[in-house]
């Protein structure tokens, strides 16, 4: 406790090399225990929006792909819109989730998110933030889960006045959260733990 | 700022929390950042978060003893109920929030595809399960006691027995992972993964206490672990804890 009654965050602690088993229990080869794995599907036939794919890899500082994070993704529908109590703007798209869970592949580390383009959020002062989904990564090997955002490299415009973007310096680094197209529909968005192409991580 | 919503969520205590790189857990060395975070006010984007229902909890999910059994079996090991209060940084409880947990069996072993101890597999036992919180912010599920397990990080590392939380709470922000030990294993104080946590009264935050009041006689331990979640920044008019 601190002077002002603010309670201490309990300490995290890493995921570790197993986090499959109580976060995608079908996915690590338990069955019969859930029905199906959490935040397996973002989306249906009904979900508004265009369809996007995501997929990328985890390097470590060695070059090396993550063969064991798991990856969850938060963002808001076509229209802009959270599917969350907190969204006071309207209301979300009732067949999108918001909320998704994917696996690093065991053997090529490979993780693939099938969603919609997001629409824009309101920075807390108004301005619009450019379509992004928050990433929030786990892994053996991880402290404390990194958080970062998947913006669109076709989104020029709106990624040239997001007040997040807009606040990474030096500018080089900005490349690192955008996905690059890559065929219909598809982008590629490596991460890279360490190193030169460091992607940028939030405190946030 | 005249709302909780407008004032965002209190930023991480870094000092408080475990560093990217903790070097003894080898591990992180090559997997921490090593720029410095880019540090910013929470927006809409992290203040909102997923809502977990009822509906997607089944019925033997927070009864790891039972949940991956065969009829009429359960799984070897100690009987032990695990409960505790979720509350944020502000002392509020946070209500209906998912709480996953995951966990070796009584021999030390995973039922995973990457795990290689010798210790056997119980058929019995998955080692995953989950709960909601109540509406007073109360949890608890049903498991077998873990035991220590060796890990290859050093030449003669082992794990303290523990059971791993995932918890979700009102907000993006607040997702954690931890780890829960048991009070009096006298491997916490050599695991370099515990260690990486700076401050002993922050590792100290991280053990469960054995319950004997909640205990269920003649049947199975229990122990009691309490968690906190970010909490909300508040203004100074606005710094009493809601529901006082």
């Amino acid at each position: 406790m601190t002077d002002d009654d603010t309670r201490h965050e309990s300490p995290s602690q890493t995921a570790g090399p197993y986090v499959h088993i109580g976060c995608l229990p079908n996915w690590s080869g338990i069955a019969g225990v859930y029905a199906e794995d959490p935040g397996s599907r973002l989306i249906n036939a009904d979900t508004r929006g265009e369809r996007v794919s995501v997929a990328g890899r985890i390097f470590d500082g060695d070059g090396a792909p993550v063969l064991d994070a798991v990856i969850e993704v938060w963002q808001a529908d076509a229209a802009g819109l959270y599917p969350s109590p907190v969204e006071t703007r309207g209301a979300a798209d009732p067949n999108f989730a918001g909320w998704g869970r994917i696996a690093t592949a065991f053997d090529s580390g490979e993780f693939r998110l099938d969603t919609i383009r997001p629409g824009r959020v309101p920075y807390p002062d108004g301005r619009p933030q450019a379509p992004h989904i928050n990433c929030w990564i786990v892994a053996r090997g991880i402290n404390v889960g990194l958080q970062t955002r998947v913006y669109f490299a076709d989104e020029a415009d709106a990624n040239a006045e997001d007040p997040v973007l807009s606040s990474i310096k030096p500018r080089a680094r900005l490349d690192t959260l955008l996905a690059q197209p890559d065929g219909e529909g598809g982008f590629r968005f490596d991460i890279y733990l360490q190193g030169e192409r460091e992607t940028v991580f939030f405190d946030i | 700022m005249s709302s909780d919503q407008s004032s965002g969520y209190l930023p991480r205590d870094r000092a408080w929390q475990p560093p990217a790189l903790a070097p003894d857990y080898k591990s992180s060395r090559l997997r921490s950042p090593r720029q410095p975070l880019l540090i910013l006010p929470t927006t809409l984007s992290e203040e909102s978060g997923p809502v977990f229902g009822h509906d997607v909890i089944g019925p033997h999910d927070d009864d790891l003893i039972h949940n991956c059994a065969a009829d009429g079996r359960s799984a070897l090991g100690p009987r032990i109920l695990v409960h505790g209060h979720l509350r944020d940084q502000s002392g509020r409880a946070v209500p209906n929030a998912l709480i996953e947990v995951w966990q070796a069996n009584a021999a030390g072993r995973y039922r995973h595809p990457n795990e290689t101890y010798i210790a056997p597999l119980d058929p019995n036992f998955g080692g995953c399960g989950r709960c909601l919180t109540d509406g007073d912010g109360y949890y608890r599920f049903l498991s077998i006691q873990p035991a220590p397990y060796p890990w290859p990080n050093g030449p003669n590392s082992w794990r303290p027995a523990h059971i791993h939380f995932s918890l979700f709470g009102e907000a993006f922000a607040q997702r954690l992972i931890t780890q829960m030990y048991f009070e009096g294993d006298p491997l916490i104080p050599l695991c370099p993964i515990v260690n990486a946590i700076p401050r002993e009264d922050a590792i100290d935050t991280l053990i469960a206490r054995l319950d004997m009041d909640a205990a269920l006689p003649m049947d199975m331990l229990a122990w009691r672990f309490d968690l906190t979640l970010r909490g909300r920044a508040q203004t100074y008019f606005e710094n009493r804890p809601e529901g006082l």
